[in-house]
């Protein structure tokens, strides 16, 4: 076992700074276990969100060597020697020390009509075929860590909470929107109440997501480009009102 | 939400230009991407101007293709696209004479346009050239943000961008068909390879594009609906396959396109052989 120091921030939303403290690591420690050393040693009160500790809740979200990642996935020999530094996520209020306040995200996701489903076949049943929601299934793997909404500058650095919803909830609305059975026209609250426009694509979403979602190719820029279709392609437009289509 | 309370240090997050805790070298990547925009398209832009040494019998440079216009002009145009292969003869008396006579300025721009509008190099450019942002979770420049909803919505051209892409790879086609024939024979030379090359390169960047995997499919909800859905699912799956690999194509493509120009200008220049079977 050897030693390593972790630099924790501790504090607010009042205010706060980094700590230092020294824990021994072993083989196949990840930094939430770290975190819980120190709990366990050097800090009772440290404050710390997680659950399944599996990669599946979602729950453990904070930035590592400031990179957003799940910490119950980051392993420590993952890392460069040194001290690894441990923060709270950035674009969300801080609730105290590694645990901030999430709720934002879960108002987005109440503004989002739900599913809105074509009438069932004659037999009672709604039918769909596997090639029709292999797109879908992708964005269902979200586990709503709120990584890519923490490491998307719109939300971190321009603080565009009103304008736009976020890559986690432009794939929620991509999961719908392309959904087979969907009926609802989406199109034009994409462009302007959910912002699809505020998202210049350069992809840290993408990049940071545990779950490998293509968040930018598969989920937003599709959504672009239906806005496009709606807004700004006279051809498409035509075609699609003389095909009836929404 | 209070959106003050999640800046200002809080959380040991610092506001300031190029702010981040990484302690990885993340400015590695954007200095490479700025680097090598400026030297790429740096170059293609110096070439575009001069307009002259584009043409290597059987080769045309394709920053030059296809000629609209060309020029007759052999003192301070030497070897510009040759008049066969020019649509409309030599360039008209209207033609400013404050713009070089090269055709570069004419259909070539369609290209730019493409690749100015792509999704991916607005990724690479929007980080490397305007720091929104440099870095994921490295602090951009204190600008006024407004994404792609004021200015920048004319990045929804892309789609237009991309019809003359398709319009424009027709020809490039057709000029590396024309490059395997010299005086009437047929032959092959390490020119009529580079410009097979680059070629393929732009076709496969051109059908991994976005706005084309979602023209020929993506637009759909359904795929299995009809018998012409089930053909777009088809086309579409291959398109994302290259859509997938579209920052390589991207970028393979860029090289070799300056690439083959810099081996037409030297074979024109007279500076090295092309090695064929003519």
């Amino acid at each position: 076992m050897a030693q390593r120091t972790f630099k924790i921030w501790r504090g607010n939303k009042d205010g706060g700074e980094f700590k230092d403290y020294s824990v021994e690591v072993g083989p196949g420690m990840v930094v939430l276990d770290a975190v819980h050393r120190v709990q366990a040693e050097h800090a009772g009160d440290l404050a710390c969100r997680w659950n399944c500790k599996a990669g599946k809740c979602g729950s453990c979200s904070m930035e590592i060597n400031g990179k957003p990642r799940l910490s119950c996935m980051t392993r420590l020999n993952s890392l460069p020697e040194g001290t690894v530094t441990v923060q709270p996520l950035k674009t969300f209020p801080v609730i105290k020390d590694l645990v901030t306040d999430v709720k934002w995200n879960y108002e987005q996701n109440k503004r989002i009509a739900p599913l809105k489903p074509k009438p069932r076949d004659a037999d009672g049943h709604h039918r769909m075929m596997q090639e029709d929601v292999d797109r879908v299934q992708e964005f269902r793997k979200c586990i709503e860590c709120f990584l890519c909404q923490d490491v998307c500058h719109v939300l971190r650095d321009h603080h565009k909470h009103d304008q736009f919803v976020g890559p986690r909830f432009m794939i929620r609305l991509a999961q719908l929107e392309m959904h087979p059975l969907d009926t609802a026209d989406r199109i034009p609250a994409i462009r302007k109440e959910y912002g699809s426009g505020w998202c210049n694509i350069t992809r840290c979403c993408t990049e940071v997501c545990p779950e490998h979602i293509g968040i930018t190719d598969n989920g937003i820029i599709p959504l672009k480009e239906r806005v496009v279709d709606r807004y700004f392609d006279p051809i498409a437009w035509l075609l699609n009102k003389i095909r009836g289509k929404k | 939400m209070n959106t003050a309370t999640a800046s200002a240090d809080i959380g040991g997050h610092k506001d300031d230009f190029l702010a981040t805790t990484r302690s990885d070298p993340w400015w590695k990547g954007w200095a490479a991407t700025a680097i090598g925009l400026t030297v790429f398209f740096g170059y293609l832009t110096v070439r575009v101007f001069q307009g002259y040494y584009m043409w290597a019998d059987p080769y045309l440079s394709p920053l030059v293709a296809p000629p609209l216009f060309t020029t007759l002009d052999s003192v301070n145009y030497p070897n510009a696209a040759p008049l066969k292969h020019a649509w409309l003869g030599t360039f008209p008396a209207w033609w400013p004479r404050f713009v070089p006579q090269s055709p570069g300025f004419m259909f070539p721009v369609l290209a730019i346009m493409f690749r100015m509008t792509c999704y991916y190099y607005r990724k690479a450019y929007y980080r490397a050239f305007f720091a929104t942002p440099p870095g994921c979770a490295v602090r951009g420049a204190p600008l006024k943000y407004r994404g792609e909803t004021a200015l920048l919505l004319v990045q929804n051209l892309h789609r237009y961008a991309l019809y003359g892409a398709l319009f424009l790879l027709v020809f490039l086609w057709y000029d590396v068909g024309l490059a395997f024939f010299k005086n009437g024979r047929f032959g092959i030379g390490v020119g009529t390879l580079v410009m097979l090359i680059n070629v393929v390169l732009i076709s496969g960047y051109t059908f991994g594009c976005h706005s084309w995997r979602h023209l020929i499919g993506g637009r759909k909800d359904c795929f299995s609906c009809d018998s012409g859905s089930k053909t777009a699912h088809k086309v579409w799956k291959k398109s994302t396959w290259l859509n997938q690999r579209h920052m390589l194509f991207a970028w393979l493509s860029l090289v070799w396109v300056a690439f083959t120009d810099f081996y037409i200008m030297l074979c024109s220049k007279g500076v090295i052989k092309d090695l064929n079977t003519w």
